[in-house]
């Protein structure tokens, strides 16, 4: 007599210790074994398109912030760059040079907390913590520079809102000093260990045609072996005058694009970041860095796309103006929202357990998602 | 088979190697610091609570319209001659009385827009992180520094004054138009002969 | 033991409840008290952290709070829980691990139980805890509850399989079951322990060593999965299933699980020590018999068989902060496909030695 058994549908979330925020899974179980997977978002939504349209546009710096607010300074950047190709703004070197030091040390912030979330997913706490005493030292040097550590407000429109503190071309080199041994101490601790291994490699693969497909972007692109990068694709900036590879996930331990390639591409990268940065702390030119800033952002009419490396994929800000202070629509190409869409066929045959590595390995924030 | 012996050693050699760093972790000294006891330092350019000198405020209401969140909520009055506000450290001179000066702190977002368009540089983010409160309503600060009564006395002064000079104001229209009236009526004396035409 | 408990209060029936609760309260409950304290302050030395530090010296009486707090919290149930079985599961659990230290001998003095099935009747009476586990998690009537139960479930009965290859093997080693009797054979100096051959002679003892060696890891590594310590911890995986099959309960019935998984790992800890470790016995000799002070001595022997048992259980913490989890199917290859084919494979060798 054949058993009798049904599909389990278990909602992993909202309030769930490792959906990453507020994001709610529907998952279809057979057992352990992944039927079908819904996300759910909008638990975090906080209308900042709209909002962006009553602001002016100064104002909407602070806004971006808390899109990825694991990446503020990488958001500022990127809004900041856009309105000034709209206004046709040009800002002087000093303020470039520090643009992209504060932009690579948030890509390392950024990858800290998904390298060690990553780790508390897949059940290996310590290292979860080694990683957020090492990020509070950059958040220290943010501090020191603009006052905030989280939420910066750095980046204007034109310029920057402080110039860098006095002893942080210092501390900056102390940090890629002290940091460079660190990495491979995760590596030991984490990303050669068995279990961490046997748990993410050969898991939620995903093809370089199907990632293509989806739009995906960023780390997670790079790891189904996609060389990527707008840094060296479409740079902007300064970013074509450093030297610096791209990272692709090439299967050590697995297949291409499986979850422990798309956690080392964040390892590598941020090797990579410490090299631009070491390249470019040392040649930071004089200058003010409020130099360029309008008295008054008032775009001319017209609208621009511009898009950015983000630590979590390809950050694109679309703005119309209408020729007032407001921005008629500010549209936000979010990364962790596109690479989101791809999740529900990684996880397709997994087990809950998975779920989870996969999810960890998208390090998706949903601030941004859901915006 | 060999990949099982493979496995077998792999397994166990990561997870003493993994022993180890967290060994040596173990006798490294704490990175955090007891914190209610132990309080962090903040750098000089922290942004933490809002503070406003009232005695530089001269009112111009650009902090409140810097604020992407709306959480300053400025009022103020216009002086008399009379009864002026003074002048601020730098010499400036006020205008207005201030009668309504709230920051709703639960709603700021320390962004720190409003402490650059000061002209005064009045407004300002402190040190200060700790001032959590059991009232909702205890988290809006109010900076203006007039009480009700003066409030409603520079009021009442302001509509005397305006009063005063609406009055002055309408006499001195009366006046034109009563010398208006009497340049025309002169004119019209001087030439009655084009009047007649 | 027993019957110097029955020449102090006259009765038998006082002496048994006596030494029953004994352990209970000289042992577990501040031995709970410490390994709590003590997981929570190996956790935040390895992070770089301090940990507890408020209540008292250095924290000292953090647990001591927590389960004052405990105590005093609201017995909280969900309203389409099976109440019976769910309120039962605790205590069955708990009775599980307690139970297990029985036949323990803590020293030569204190033996709870000498009988000659002790081995059988230790594994025997902790699989009680698969009982309860699964009672507790399939009564909660919470889905995260009934996955970690059944992952729990089909976890510790597989390894259980690696635990009585890795015994059945020291049986043949010993010839007995009697873990006080296996204890006295590795009397006198640390090389007469089992891990280094135990009472062989020559070239076997040789022989015997690595596959001790071999043995021991295996048997550590399943115990510790039968206790669902990490990396085996996935029947309450925070972050997969919450907290598995204990998700509904709170306050008192929740400390019972966690003094059960506490007792447990202390519990597997002692097995070791007896097995491989010379149990109660010192590894240099007692200071009592050099000085002449006998009664010195059986004190010297728990002190030794405590400290041999904290050591494990240390391990076990140590290794809880290292690693991640592996995942269910893992878990099973683990069991399944080096654990068991590695044991028997020692349980054979090791006959053919006990045979030359």
């Amino acid at each position: 007599m054949p058993i009798k058994t049904e599909e389990m549908v278990l909602n992993m979330g909202p309030q769930h210790p490792s959906t990453h925020g507020v994001l709610r899974l529907e998952l279809k179980l057979e057992g352990e074994l992944i039927l079908d997977v819904k996300p759910h978002i909008g638990y975090l939504h906080r209308c900042f398109e709209k909002h962006c349209e009553a602001m002016t546009y100064p104002q909407v710096v602070p806004y971006t912030d808390r899109m990825d607010y694991l990446a503020s300074m990488s958001n500022n950047f990127g809004y900041a760059v856009a309105v000034e190709r709209l206004m046709g703004i040009q800002v002087n070197e000093r303020v470039e040079y520090i643009r992209v030091i504060m932009a690579e040390l948030q890509r390392i912030a950024s990858h800290m907390v998904a390298l060690g979330t990553y780790g508390v997913d897949i059940g290996a706490f310590t290292p979860f913590l080694f990683l957020f005493a090492d990020r509070e030292r950059i958040l220290t040097l943010f501090e020191e520079t603009c006052g905030a550590r989280l939420l910066y407000n750095y980046m204007w429109v034109g310029g920057l809102s402080h110039d860098i503190h006095p002893d942080f071309v210092r501390k900056t080199k102390d940090f890629v000093q002290y940091f460079r041994p660190k990495i491979d101490e995760l590596n030991n601790l984490l990303s050669y260990n068995k279990i961490f291994v046997e748990r993410t490699a050969n898991i939620g693969i995903l093809p370089a045609d199907v990632a293509i497909n989806y739009g995906i972007t960023g780390p997670i692109l790079r790891a189904s072996g996609v060389k990527w990068d707008l840094r060296k694709n479409d740079p902007y900036s300064i970013y074509d005058r450093f030297d610096f590879d791209i990272p692709v996930g090439e299967g050590l331990k697995g297949t291409v694009g499986d979850c422990w390639d798309r956690y080392y591409v964040r390892v590598l990268e941020m090797v990579e970041s410490l090299k631009i940065i070491e390249q470019a702390i040392d040649n930071i030119p004089e200058g003010d860095v409020q130099e360029a800033v309008p008295k008054r952002v008032k775009p001319p009419k017209g609208s621009i796309y511009a898009r950015f490396e983000n630590p979590k994929g390809e950050l694109g800000y679309f703005i119309i103006s209408d020729g007032s202070v407001n921005p008629f629509r500010v549209k936000v190409r979010a990364p962790s929202f596109v690479n989101m869409e791809v999740f529900g066929e990684l996880c397709k045959g997994h087990f809950v357990a998975d779920v989870i590595s996969i999810l960890g390995s998208m390090d998706v924030v949903l601030g941004e998602i859901d915006r | 088979m060999k990949q099982y012996f493979i496995n077998t050693w792999e397994g166990l050699w990561t997870v003493l190697v993994g022993m180890k760093i967290t060994f040596k972790h173990l006798f490294d000294p704490a990175v955090t610091i007891q914190y209610p006891d132990v309080k962090p330092t903040m750098p000089e350019r922290a942004r933490n609570r809002l503070f406003v000198n009232m005695d530089d405020c001269i009112g111009c209401d650009q902090c409140a319209r810097a604020c992407p969140v709306n959480c300053i909520s400025i009022e103020t009055l216009k002086s008399t001659p009379d009864d002026t506000p003074g002048e601020t450290s730098q010499g400036k001179k006020k205008a207005l009385w201030v009668t309504k000066f709230d920051i709703d702190i639960a709603k700021c977002c320390f962004c720190s827009l409003c402490v650059y368009p000061c002209p005064t540089e009045c407004i300002e983010m402190t040190k200060v992180y700790e001032f959590s409160e059991f009232e909702r309503n205890d988290l809006i600060y109010k900076f203006a520094v007039l009480t009700p009564e003066e409030i409603t006395d520079k009021t009442q002064k302001y509509d005397e004054f305006q009063a005063a000079k609406e009055a002055e104001k309408l006499a001195a229209a009366k006046a034109k138009a009563e010398k208006a009236k009497q340049d025309a009526a002169k004119k019209a004396d001087d030439n009655p002969d084009k009047k007649a035409e | 033991m027993y019957n110097f408990l029955i020449d102090i209060f006259g009765s038998p029936v006082i002496a048994f409840f006596v030494a029953a609760a004994l352990p209970l309260f000289l042992f577990i409950l501040p031995y709970a008290l410490i390994a709590v304290l003590a997981e929570r302050k190996v956790s935040a030395h390895m992070q770089d952290r301090l940990g507890p530090m408020r209540t008292g010296y250095h924290g000292i009486f953090q647990t001591v709070a927590d389960i004052l707090k405990l105590i005093q919290k609201e017995d909280i149930t969900a309203n389409s829980i099976d109440r019976t079985l769910f309120n039962f599961a605790p205590y069955l659990v708990f009775i599980g691990s307690f139970a297990a230290f029985a036949v323990l001998p803590f020293s030569s003095f204190f033996v709870g139980s000498s009988i000659d099935i002790g081995l059988f009747y230790f594994l025997a009476i902790s699989s009680l805890v698969v009982a309860g586990i699964l009672m507790g998690g399939w009564s909660s009537n919470n889905k995260y509850s009934l996955l970690g139960a059944m992952r729990s479930v089909s976890q510790i009965i597989s390894y259980e399989i690696p635990t009585a290859i890795v015994v059945l093997t020291m049986v043949m080693l010993t010839s007995t079951l009697n873990l006080d009797t296996i204890t006295n054979q590795q009397t006198a100096y640390f090389w007469n322990w089992n891990i280094l051959g135990g009472a062989a002679t020559g070239i076997a003892k040789f022989l015997l060593i690595p596959l001790m060696f071999a043995a021991f890891i295996i048997i550590f590594i399943s115990t510790l999965a039968e206790v669902n310590r990490t990396p085996f911890d996935i029947p309450e995986a925070e972050s997969e299933l919450v907290s598995g099959f204990f998700t509904e309960y709170t306050g008192m019935k929740f400390a019972m699980f966690f003094l059960a998984e506490y007792a447990n790992m202390l519990a597997v800890s002692f097995l070791i020590t007896v097995l491989f470790f010379g149990g109660y016995h010192s590894p240099f000799g007692y200071l009592g018999n050099s000085l002449g002070i006998e009664w010195l001595v059986p004190i010297e022997q728990g002190v030794w068989f405590a400290t041999k048992g904290l050591t494990f259980v240390l391990v076990q913490m140590w290794l809880r902060w290292t690693l991640p989890r592996l995942r269910v199917d893992q878990l099973m290859t683990v069991c399944w496909k080096y654990l068991i084919p590695y044991s028997v494979a020692i349980l054979l060798l090791v006959g053919f030695i006990t045979l030359i």
